[in-house]
């Protein structure tokens, strides 16, 4: 793993950025720069800012730098028989955590392990004005002053440069086991109803007709939780491709790919590719329109938020209301003044 | 500022009799109290050191009422602080003189209990532990529990990310709440969060524990939790503090979360088996109490697992609860704590920072020292599992000059937290008691980011004026860290 700390070029180039009024674009492993809308501006490479700042294996939090590949943090933590309290999707092995970060994605074990943006305890970012800022910190109950470090969590990179990250982390199971169920979607959401808080449940997915549900833990307890829910068995990675997008339903470049975040009985959509978080996230890869996407899920109390596609110039997310996209803006202004940071990744706007 | 006040009215020299006329049309009837007699119940929150009284107090039923008061502030320019229970122990509900307090405690109905997705819909005046009651019957509950929970509201506990002794494995406030509707001052209402507690940027999670400097929360949805089959909780006796503060460590380092994980030190033991007529084993020097919960088979492991590291740290006497009565009686000395301790001294100087849990046993070694050097009595109940320090500090505010030597152990207390990478407060606020803290905490660069944040949401600094993030200008003033001193009533609260 690579290990160098560009604390102090970052800190010029933006600041550099903000004076000269020049919009940069934050680029980490260069993986998923196709998610969000076409920013506008210089790259700024934050992949050679990475290591392991510290790690206390007894603590169960690490904090790393920002251009650090998740595949490398997660292949240090495992050593020391521990794992990311958030599982972390990823496009490849070059995706680096500070582009984890700026997504704000959690993988299928979000409902039973917490999404990332509670893993994160502490930040240092960069604003738009080249400061160099700390917020949060390294322990768990922490409510002295607003939680920035949080709310920098799926800003798409346009509230600060991110340097480093203070995250959570647990101990890795002593067994995984996925089983696979054919049930329709009503059956599968009463089953997860009543597997949850009684069962090791660490993912549940449900996509071709097959409930998909992932158990993690001690082995006696897997066993038997794998033996109860019956099914089949089926491999471990197909959770894993879950995690990273990779699955086939999902390679369809030419059409949009949405996440539909509804309640989690919400009855099965028009066009659900798959279903995550045992009903919560949805993917849908669809050439719908996305006023229709949006209905969808706001009539069901929900949002939809556009990932990627063709398409670059629609919005990210839906937002409420007028007022609250101002008072959004009014956030934005704080900590990116000029809007030099990722400039209309998010909305058109920033 | 001193205001003269007639019965039945209050006067101000800015506020003309508009704005009156305009707020009693709002709020009828008994909806707007006014008259000192009135007030007195509103003039501090759980920190009862500082009291002030406000021009007025308002009870809106609805979110309209809410809305229409929010505007009529902003039109002219009149503070506001919000209100749920006012258990705060930091001063988050404390009122200010030139301003109105807005109780929310009538907007107390649970709007839909929705067990299919397992969320609630709640008025930021239900009671935190009413939310456990109405959902019971469904085998759910709601995971925060502060220990003000049969009183405080979740309005409040929103405001100020309330923790508990079952955060340590559910998570604080904001980990339990998916979405909130707010009003800003100007009497804009927003929505944050969502199904998954999502949005665009992390606003809910700005939102959660801003101590009522963002907006003023009238509709909360919660996630709630199903009940676990088994529950077991375990009392072990160590006989020294560093002993029982390793075991917590060791319990943390071997992966173990248990539901609560809480030590209690040997004067705090005293105090609650004085008050609770428990016994302690003789010559506990402190106690550890653990609660494991879940499904029967995984509480069973945890449990063996748990048990087998506590003897192994060196637990000479451990005690077992299976049934709800009997953890209750296992909790009692814990749950008395707090007024137990209150019994032992006239005073005492509640403390809250949360410190990596590798330095526990550094950290309350230090703090021994530091009792005996200011010869203070100093008595440890806190919650271990999560680092957060509950030192109480023992005096007499009687003595004079004792409470500005309980300040400045507090504030040696605090930077030693400081010190060890953690902060000055881990679930009782900043509020208007640890603005001082915050300036040795943060640099004057985050706090200008801090005002810019709060200018977004509140550009007339109308809620919650003066309270949670100091001034720069104020951290450069001499004194450092010494908090309220002079120790006039708000003394210090007007130079935001």
């Amino acid at each position: 793993m690579g290990d160098a700390d560009l604390t102090e070029s970052v800190c010029a180039s933006v600041r550099s950025a903000y004076e000269r009024n020049a919009p940069i674009e934050v680029v980490g492993g260069g993986s998923r720069r196709d998610f969000g809308r076409a920013p506008i501006g210089e790259p700024l490479s934050l992949a050679g800012h990475c290591g392991i700042i510290g790690y206390e294996p007894g603590e169960y939090v690490i904090t790393v730098r920002s251009g650090t590949p998740i595949a490398d943090i997660e292949a240090a933590v495992a050593a020391h028989g521990q794992m990311l309290l958030a599982e972390l999707p990823r496009a490849d092995q070059r995706s680096t955590i500070g582009g984890a970060v700026a997504l704000g994605l959690t993988g299928p074990g979000r409902p039973y392990r917490g999404s990332l943006r509670d893993a994160v305890l502490g930040v240092r970012v960069v604003t738009g004005t080249g400061q160099l800022l700390r917020f949060g910190g390294q322990v768990l109950k922490n409510v002295a002053g607003f939680d920035v470090s949080r709310l920098m969590v799926g800003a798409y990179g346009t509230l600060g440069v991110l340097l480093d990250v203070t995250l959570r982390l647990a101990p890795r199971p002593e067994e995984e086991a996925v089983r696979i169920l054919h049930c329709d979607w009503p059956a599968a959401c009463s089953r997860l109803l009543h597997w949850s808080g009684r069962l090791p449940l660490s993912g549940a997915s449900y996509y071709g007709d097959h409930l998909r549900v992932r158990l993690s833990g001690d082995g006696a307890l897997v066993a038997r939780a794998a033996a109860q829910i019956g099914g089949d068995a089926a491999p471990i990675g197909e959770f894993h491709a879950l995690r990273d997008l990779r699955l086939a339903r999902l390679q369809t470049p030419a059409v949009a790919l949405w996440r539909v975040l509804v309640p989690p009985a919400t009855p099965l959509g028009p066009a659900e590719s798959i279903i995550d978080w045992g009903g919560a996230q949805r993917f849908w890869a669809t050439a719908e329109a996305a006023a229709t996407v949006r209905q969808f899920a706001s009539d069901r109390g929900g949002q939809a938020v556009w990932l990627k596609g063709p398409d670059r110039g629609g919005d990210v997310w839906p937002v409420s209301s007028i007022a609250t996209l101002a008072l959004l803006g009014r956030l934005k202004g704080a900590l990116d003044p000029h809007h030099v940071l990722n400039r209309g990744r998010l909305f058109p706007a920033w | 500022m001193q205001y003269t006040r007639m019965e039945g009215f209050p006067v101000s020299p800015t506020l003309p009799g508009a704005f009156w006329r305009a707020l009693r049309k709002v709020l009828p009837g008994d909806g707007l109290l006014v008259k000192s007699g009135e007030l007195g119940a509103y003039e501090c929150d759980g920190l009862t050191l500082y009291k002030v009284r406000p021009l007025a107090v308002a009870l809106p039923r609805t979110r309209e009422q809410v809305g229409a008061i929010l505007r009529l502030c902003n039109q002219y320019s009149v503070p506001v602080v919000a209100r749920g229970a006012g258990t705060s122990l930091s001063g988050g509900a404390l009122p200010r003189p030139d301003g109105i307090v807005l109780s929310l405690a009538r907007l107390d109905r649970i709007l839909a209990i929705d067990t299919a997705n397992r969320t609630a819909r709640l008025e930021p005046g239900v009671r935190n532990a009413a939310i456990s009651e109405a959902v019971a019957a469904h085998g759910l509950f709601y995971a925060p529990d502060p220990s003000s929970q049969i009183a405080c509201t979740i309005g409040g506990n929103v405001a100020e990310n309330a923790g508990g002794v079952h955060c340590l494995k559910y998570g604080l406030t904001l980990h339990n709440v998916l979405a909130v509707k707010m009003f800003t001052p100007d009497g804009v209402l927003h929505e944050f969060g969502g199904p998954t507690a999502e949005g665009p940027l992390g606003v809910l999670a700005l939102v959660v524990g801003s101590e009522g400097l963002l907006g003023v929360v009238v509709e909360v949805t919660v996630q709630l939790k199903p009940r676990p089959q088994c529950v077991i909780a375990v009392l072990a006796a160590f006989p020294s503090l560093a002993q029982a503060a390793a075991a917590v460590q060791s319990v943390i380092a071997a992966g173990i979360v248990p539901a609560g994980l809480e030590l209690m030190d040997k004067l705090a033991l005293e105090a609650a088996g004085a008050y609770t007529g428990q016994h302690y084993p003789p010559g506990t020097g402190a106690v550890v109490l653990a609660e494991v919960d879940g499904s029967e088979e995984a509480c069973a492991a945890e449990h063996r697992q748990l048990r087998a590291l506590l003897e192994a740290q060196g637990a000479f006497a451990i005690e077992e609860a299976h049934t709800d009565a009997e953890r209750a009686l296992l909790w009692a000395g814990r749950k008395a704590a707090f007024p137990a301790v209150g019994r032992l001294a006239p005073d005492y100087y509640c403390m809250d920072g949360t410190i990596p849990r590798r330095a526990l046993v550094g950290v309350l070694t230090e703090i021994g020292a530091l009792s005996a050097q200011y010869g203070l009595p100093v008595a440890n109940v806190f919650h271990a599992g999560d680092g957060n320090l509950h030192p109480l500090i023992l005096y007499d505010a009687r003595r004079p000059g004792e409470l500005a030597r309980v300040e400045e152990l507090g504030n040696d207390i605090l930077k030693l937290c400081l010190a060890q990478g953690g902060t000055i407060t881990g679930e009782h606020g900043v509020g208007v008691e640890k603005l001082d803290g915050m300036c040795a905490q943060f640099s004057p660069a985050e706090l200008v980011v801090f005002h810019a944040l709060k200018a977004a949401f509140d550009p007339y600094t109308l809620l919650n004026r003066g309270k949670a993030i100091p001034t720069p200008a104020r951290c450069v003033e001499p004194g450092g860290m010494h908090v309220h001193g002079g120790r006039m009533p708000f003394g210090r609260l007007e130079r935001f």
